[in-house]
Parts: C-alpha cells; structure tokens; sequence
C-alpha cells in the first residue's frame, strides 16, 4: 500500500522535474514542475476526436494500457512491506500485464491505418520484446542470489554488505534505468520531442488520440517511470527502517529524473538501426550480473 | 466393456449409414456419432479424474494377442482435449462445409473418416498393445489425410496432403522399430512388458528406447527439426481440420512422449535435458518462421509449433524434477506441459475457426490482401483478439496461467541448481521470454494487419460475418479460455491425478499439487479478478468523464498529407522488417524484384518476397536434391525400349539361377584352398 501511495507522488513530480532539468541545462526559463499534470487535467477535461478508420480497440486501448500499469504499480513493494498483490512469481505477472498494455498500443496504433503509427507499432513491438530478457534475466540472478521468487521477499533479503554486492546493485540498476528508458521511450532510444514522425517510436504511436485517452497515455508514462523508479530504490532499500526509506526514495527518484534530463539534455538519440543491438547489451549486462551471483555462491566449482 | 463394443459399432453404422443421408444429413449424423463417442469416453476420463483406473481386456487375434485397454488418469487428460475440440470443430465444421455442399461424395469420405479420426485418437489413449496401437495410429494418420486432402482439386493441397502422408509413414517406420524390438525381447506386445523389460535393464537401453518413440512422437507433435509436414497440411485443409490437426493431432505426439515416459522410466535427467534443448530450439525457431509468413494459416501452424517447444520445456523440467528428486519441479514441469496442452488446444483450435471465417469472407488467407475487417466481422475480430491475446501468455488469459507455472519451475529450480543446470535454466528463461516477446510481435501484426485499419484490396464480392450458429461453438471456446484465466485452481485440480501418476503422490487430498509455486496460483487468480475489475472501473470512469464531451470524427491525421489511400498503410512485411533485418542469418527469404529504369519509371512493376523454412531446406531439399542428381545417373536404363527390358529380364533369371551355383563353386574352391 505504501509503495503504491509513494509511486503515484513519486509519478506526479517526475516528468515535471526531466523536463525542468532540461530546461535549466539548456539555458531556457521553461515550464514549471507542474507543467505536465496541468496539461494532463486539460486533456482530462477535453472533448476527442476520432478517426473514422478506427475501431473500438482505439477506444479501449488507452484505458486497457493505464489499467496494466496501475496493475504493475499494485505489486511493486517498498522494503519490507509488501506491494498490495504479492506472490511467489510475481514479477513474471508485472512483466506479462506491461506486456497487455503495450499490445493495446501497439494494435491501437495500427488500428488508425496510418503509416507513421503503423512504424511506431513496428518499433515498439520489436524494442519491447528485446528488452524483456534483460529483466527477466536480472530477476533471475537475484532469485538466485536470495532464494527468493517473489519481488518482496527478493528485495526484503538482498542485503548490501560487501563490495562485490554495491557492483551487483550499480550494475542492476543501470539495467533497470536502461529498460525504464526504452519502456518510456526516452532518449539514447527514442527522442519524445523529435519534430519528425519517422524517428519517433512511443510518440508515434499516440499521434491520434486525443482527449480523455491522451490524458490517460500521458498519465500511465508519468507513472511507468516511478514504478521503475521504484524498483531501482528497492535494490538499495533493503531492511532499512522507514524514516530513511522513504527519503531515499524520494531522492532516488529524483536523482533518476534528472539524470534523464541531463542525458536528454546532452546525448544525442541512437541511430534506429542500431538501437536493437544496444538493447541487446543490456541482455548481456545482465548476463554479466547472474554470472556474478553465481560466483559470490561459489557455483562455478 | 459394452460401452467400448456400443463405441466400436458405433463406427461401423456410421460408415454404413453416411452414403445414404442427403448432405445436411450427413452432418448432423456425424455430429450426432461424436457426441456419442464424446459421451463414452468422458464418462470415462472423468471416471479417472476421481481417482478410478480402468483395465479392460479384448480378445484381439492370433497376430495380436489379447489387447489390453488401459485407461488412467493421463488418457483421461489427452481425452477430454480431443473431445472438447472435436465437438467444438465438429460443430463448427457443421457450418464450414456447407459451403461446399455441391461435393456430395466427397463429403461422405469426409465425414465418416471425421468419426475414425476421432475414434482412433481415442484409442491411441488407451490402447496398450504394440499391434492395436499401430493400427489405430495408421487409421490416424491416413483418415487425417483424407481429411487434409479435401480440396483435392487444388494442386498444393494435394502436395501437402502427400507430405504429410510420407512424413507420418516416417513416423511409423520408428514406431515399428520401437515396438518390434520390445516385441523381440519380450515375447509379447503388451506394453506392461516395456516397462518390466527397461527397469530389469541398464539404463541405456531405457534412453535409445525412448530416444527412437520419442523421434515418432517428435515427428507427430512437429518438433524442430521434424516439423516440415506441419506448416504444409495446417493450411491446405479446411478450417475445422486444422484447429483439429493444431488441437490435437499434433498433441497425441505429446501424450505418445508422455506415455513412453511412463512406461520406460528412462534416465530422467538426460531424457530431461535432451528434451528441453529440442523444445527451446522448437519454440524459438517456430515463432521466428511464424513472424515472417504472409498466409494466415501458415503463420497459426508455425505458432503450433512454437507451442510444442513451450509444452516440451514443461516435460524436460518436468523429467529433470523426477531425475534430481524434485517433487516440487516434477509437479510443476509436468501440470505447466499438460495444462499448455490444453490451452493451446483451446487457442489454437479458436484461432483456425476464426481464420476459416476469414477465409469464407475473403476467400484468402494472404494478409497483406486483407485488412479494416473488424468493420465488418466486429465478432470474428474478437473472437481472435482474444485467442491472440491468450496464445502471447497475456494476463488475464489462459496462456498465462501455463506459462506462470513453467516459469515458476524455472525459477524454483534455480536454488539447487548446479553449474551446467544454472546455464541451462537462464537460457531456457531467455528462450521463454523471447518466446513470448516474439509471439507478441507476430499476433500484433496479424491482428493488426487482417483485422485493423483500412481495406488493403476490394473484393468483388461483399464480405459479412458468418452466421452466429457457426460462431457459437467459438465463444464456447472463449469462454473456456477466459475462465481457465480466471479460476486456474479448478482446473490445476483436474490435473492433479495424471501429475500424480508421474510423481507418484497417490493421495486423494491436493498434496501433489502443493507448494509455494501452487499458492501462487490462487492469488494469481485473484490478481487477474482485480485486474479485470481494474479495467472495468477505469473504462466505467472514462465512460462518465466524457459523457457530456464533444466527441467528433475525422480522418486519420496524416501528418500534413491530406490525400492518404490505404496503400500508404503499414503492411505485414513492414511491419517485420526490422526484425528481418535484425534476424536475417537465421530466415531464408526469397525475393522477386522488378528493377525499374529512368526518372520517371512508365512501366508497372511488382515485388515479391517468399518466406522459405532454412531447416527444411537443409534437412530435406538438399539431400533429396542430390539423392535425385546420383539417381539421375541410372536414368540410362529407364530407356523405354522393349529389348532392355526383356534384356533386364534375362540378365536378372540369369542371376537368380547361376549366383547359388556360383556361390557353390566358391564355397568348393575356398575348400579346396583350406585342403592344400
């Protein structure tokens, strides 16, 4: 309950701040922290209008993607007190009810029979089933590492002592900020304010929603990032008592907003031809981390 | 045992009486013989799901012997999936053929060798002797040909169905061998005998026995690399067919393996390890072919066998668990196999129906022809939005649930897993979830391509939903889909008895069927409830937040371009183009391009591109290429003139009669030799 309370705070601050951060890195006075949710009540306040050629899949996709991450909110946990679903298995559940959202997307975008969203579809399809194994395989090392197969039980055991652990931590949170970055669709993989529909992917897609629908798209990425966020605060977390936790995970989320912005503000956007093949070395990293795991068990004899 | 007698005449009435009914009475009648048949052997399966086994001896002949029909819980498994998609696909079926009511002969082969398929997968479950069960599988295989070749005029279907005849036959020949030196050893054909002969035996006899079942029963289920047959017969037949051939005809390989498993009792954890790298190489290279097809049907067969490999992971963790003692692993491995079987009779079978609809309407399967049918066939559409959904392993449907179990044994056997078993386990995670991950690619783009957007091509005809007494038994499959998604306990509860048969927990209570990963499930049921809540109070908001809103229509927005066609839609292959190219050492894709000259280029030009199976063209269309070119050398004596052939003629009496005497000669002369 409490982690689902922390992500949606957590979800409401954080577009805001990227988008702050770019601004002061690039000079600008830009929008204010609040920027994005008063856009998002707007939205939530306007009428919409639909292409003839879709059908009612474009009218139920957008609720069906926001119902999936408000599902995948409801079982991330926070240290030792459980998400408000907990089972044993529960993050192959998390991953395969993003896995709806984002085939409603996807079959939305294709239900507007528009070339530019048919590509987005396209892209998003093929990055999204790249970036999978990274995580399963990352939740595979850490079930490993604690014996554990629910997301509580994993994070309540990882235990932080010795160095070799921090590298495990360091490294496992650079996939999940990576998989968090092409679940987002955010910058090295995809520029949201590219001005070109071709080299969009996520953008692309939404390009004929409007309204209500918008609304509720913008507001299910707002809060894609927390729930990640949330999982990278629970690598660090662990048993610690809930007056550090929770200010940890505001600074966590924070620290991950603006590193976002910064490297939005400095990187340039990966060719598309090459994005499958940096997806693919997240694979690799985590990889990396279970033959870690395997090692700090003394496996390899 | 009159129930078995009522079940056997019961066909010869049938066979008897089909000619004699007028067409619509042909179907009826032979809805009517399965429902009866269903109703024999239900009566048992369920019999045996309460904990009952069943013996029944028949007398057999002379050849034979006497021939035991076993019935236990596994057979009673294998036989409530044959009998809910046959009388789904029969009922369907009913609808289907209508169309082609002008073929009256045709349709009585059809039906009748309908009931004899039905019938002979029902007594492969429960057949136990070498001879009676390579009968039945014969009848099997040749009334599945029958079935296949309906539209026999059409030179393709006539291909496949020849395919698949020869490739059965190949089948069988394993078969025979299995069985033949079982025979040889025993002295009967019982299959009692096998597992007495193996467990008095080492080991190794125990794994090239079940290594030579295992490549008959690999060759039926369309294991790579012996799946060529499948995406071949799969479209050629009529729709009702396939979702049967998909169903089950390709599950009786499954029950074959699992039956042998039984019986054998090989080394576990070789067989197990041997089993999972075939299914994840099936899995992943089934989905990478599925990806590529542009015909409906073809792209649904390569998902069959793409849901093969994802049953076979669950029998490979299922034996490692019994080979390292592992109840818990064995229970989960072999309940996640058994319930992908059925859920992918389910899916699968709905899937076929549906592409039947889509063909019916169309009158073709080639996706990039198709498109914007959701307009006019809103049921069909969702009929197969659901089976889509469901065969990706999307929450909240039934694929999930089978998956989540063999996940669930990958991850539990993690903890006590070794070095080599550790490797094992993360790439069988990798292959799953690239599985999965694959499969949502290729069910987005079919679904999106036939169903969404706008018309690709203008039919001369109109096209309209088929009538809703040929969708019904189709929603019934939904329904059955959706409800194994939501109450997952009912159904792991079925499958406790056969589990137990293999982890050897006779208990009457759930014990077989217990453990954390078990747990899981019941909250896994309540969490997909909630999400279905979920969905349902967001979409109740949505629906009130815009009640007084303004809602309008207009074209798609074309990023400035205000003159769109359907032309300028995505299409399949763009769709998968980046994975093509990504993917591109492993796929085989012959292209036909029309290069075009000058500026302004006048003349109109075409592009095609054939998706073509790499394996099938190593494994098969290579050797055979050269087996042709080393028998086109003895050309010369197919010569066509007279005189060689009596000449051929002479040349062989000449032999027959002078080799013993020259033989003699030899065996005198080596004598004489010895003497000196």
């Amino acid at each position: 309950m409490l982690s689902f309370i922390l992500i949606i705070i957590a979800g409401l601050f954080f577009s805001g701040i990227i988008s702050r951060t770019k601004s002061i890195a690039s000079g600008r006075k830009g929008p204010g922290i609040f920027q994005p949710l008063k856009d998002v009540v707007r939205l939530f306040k306007k009428g919409a209008i639909y292409s003839e050629t879709t059908s009612f899949i474009f009218q139920i996709a957008p609720t069906i993607y926001f119902a999936s991450i408000i599902m995948a909110m409801l079982i991330v946990p926070f240290g030792q007190s459980k998400g408000i679903i907990s089972f044993n298995g529960d993050f192959v559940f998390f991953a395969y009810v993003l896995a709806l959202g984002k085939f409603f997307n996807i079959i939305s975008a294709m239900d507007t029979g528009s070339s530019f969203e048919g590509m987005g579809a396209s892209r998003e399809a093929l990055y999204s089933m790249l970036a999978e194994p990274a995580f399963f395989i990352l939740m595979g090392s850490f079930s490993l590492l604690t014996g554990h197969t629910s997301f509580q039980e994993i994070f309540a055991a990882l235990h932080l002592g010795s160095t070799i652990s921090y590298a495990l931590a360091t490294l496992a949170t650079f996939v999940l900020v990576m998989v968090a970055m092409i679940e987002n669709s955010r910058m090295p993989i995809d520029d949201p304010k590219t001005h070109l529909e071709l080299t969009m992917i996520h953008e692309v897609m939404i390009l004929d929603n409007s309204g209500f629908d918008l609304g509720l798209i913008l507001t299910a990425g707002y809060l894609k990032f927390a729930v990640y966020g949330a999982l990278i605060v629970n690598l660090f977390i662990g048993i610690v008592g809930y007056q550090y936790s929770i200010p940890l995970f505001f600074a966590i989320q924070f620290s991950m907003a603006v590193t976002i912005g910064l490297v939005e503000s400095f990187m340039a956007r990966f060719r598309m031809n090459h994005n499958a093949q940096f997806i693919l070395v997240l694979s690799s990293v985590s990889f990396l981390i279970f033959f870690v795991v395997m090692l700090i068990l003394g496996k390899f004899i | 045992m009159i129930l078995i007698k009522a079940f056997l005449l019961l066909l010869l009435l049938i066979t008897v009486l089909i000619p004699f009914f007028n067409v619509k009475g042909k179907g009826i009648v032979t809805f009517i013989a399965i429902l009866l048949n269903t109703l024999i052997s239900s009566y048992f399966a369920f019999l045996t799901f309460l904990g009952e086994k069943f013996e029944f001896i028949l007398p057999g002949s002379i050849v034979s012997g006497l021939i035991p029909l076993r019935i236990d819980a596994l057979s009673g498994w294998f036989m409530m999936v044959i009998n809910i998609v046959f009388i789904t696909g029969g009922f369907y079926g009913f609808f289907y053929m209508n169309n082609y009511k002008s073929q009256k002969n045709n349709l009585s082969l059809h039906s009748i060798s309908f009931v004899f398929l039905h019938a002979a997968l029902i007594s492969l479950c429960v057949i136990q002797n070498s001879i009676a069960f390579i009968v039945a599988w014969e009848i099997m295989a040749l009334s599945a040909f029958i079935l296949i070749i309906f539209e026999h005029g059409k030179i393709t279907t006539l291909k496949a169905g020849i395919n698949y005849l020869i490739q059965s036959h190949i089948s069988i020949v394993f078969l025979m061998l299995g069985f033949m030196w079982m025979a040889f050893k025993t002295g009967t054909y019982d299959f009692a005998a096998i597992s007495t002969y193996t467990a008095t035996h080492d080991s190794s006899i125990g794994i090239i026995l079940f290594l030579c079942f295992f490549v008959t029963f690999a060759i039926k289920a369309g294991f790579v690399p012996f799946h060529t047959w499948l995406p071949y017969a799969h479209p050629a037949a009529p729709a009702h067919i396939s979702g049967i051939m998909s169903g089950v005809i390709i599950k009786i390989g499954i029950f074959g393996i699992l039956r042998m498993l039984l019986l054998i009792k090989p080394d576990f954890t070789i067989i197990g390890y041997i089993i999972l790298i075939v299914s994840l190489i099936s899995g992943l290279y089934g989905v990478m072919l599925a990806i590529i097809q542009h015909n409906l049907k073809k792209l649904l067969a390569y998902h069959s066998i793409e849901n093969i490999g994802i049953i076979g992971i669950g029998i490979g963790l299922g034996c490692i668990g019994l080979g390292s003692e592992n109840i818990i692993l064995a229970s989960i491995g072999f309940a996640g196999a058994l319930l992908h079987t059925l859920n992918h009779a389910l899916f699968k079978s709905l899937l076929f129906y549906t592409a039947g609809n889509v063909y019916l309407a169309t009158h073709t399967l080639d996706i990039e022809h198709l498109g914007g049918l959701i307009k006019k066939m809103p049921q069909t559409t969702l009929l197969f939005l659901i089976a889509a959904i469901a065969i990706c392993g999307i929450p909240p449907f039934n694929g999930f649930i089978s998956e989540f179990l063999i996940y669930n044994g990958l991850y539990s056997w993690l903890h006590e897993a070794k070095l080599a078993s550790l490797v094992m386990i993360i790439f069988s995670i990798l292959g799953l979830v690239m599985i999965g991950g694959l499969a949502m690619l290729c069910f987005t783009k079919a679904f999106g391509v036939v169903f969404l957007g706008s018309p690709r091509h203008q039919f001369k005809h109109e096209i309209k939903e088929v009538p809703f007494k040929q969708l019904f038994p189709l929603y019934l499959i939904a329904a059955l889909i959706i409800s194994i998604g939501l109450f997952p306990k009912l159904f792991l509860n079925l499958m406790m008895k056969p589990v137990s048969l293999y982890t050897g927990i006779q208990q009457a209570s759930f014990i077989p069927l217990q453990g954390p990963s078990f747990d899981a499930i019941q909250s896994l049921s309540y969490a997909a409830w909630g999400f279905v809540l979920l969905i349902g109070g967001i979409f109740l908001i949505r629906k009130l937040a815009t009640r007084k809103r303004i809602i309008e229509t207009s074209p798609t927005w074309g990023c400035g371009y205000i003159a769109p066609n359907p032309k300028l839609q995505y299409t399949a292959n763009s769709f998968v183009r980046s994975f093509i190219k990504l993917f591109k050492p492993i796929l085989v894709i012959s292209k036909k391009e029309h290069k075009l000259h000058g500026i302004f280029p006048s003349e109109e030009t075409h592009y095609e591109t054939h998706p073509y199976d790499g394996l099938e063209k190593q494994l098969i269309d290579n050797p055979l290429k050269s087996y042709k070119s080393f028998m086109g050398r003895f050309l010369f004596l197919q010569n066509g003139k007279l005189q060689f052939y009596i000449l051929y003629g002479i040349i062989f009496i000449i032999l027959v009669i002078g080799l013993p005497l020259i033989y003699e000669k030899i065996i005198e002369l080596m004598n004489f030799f010895k003497q000196l």
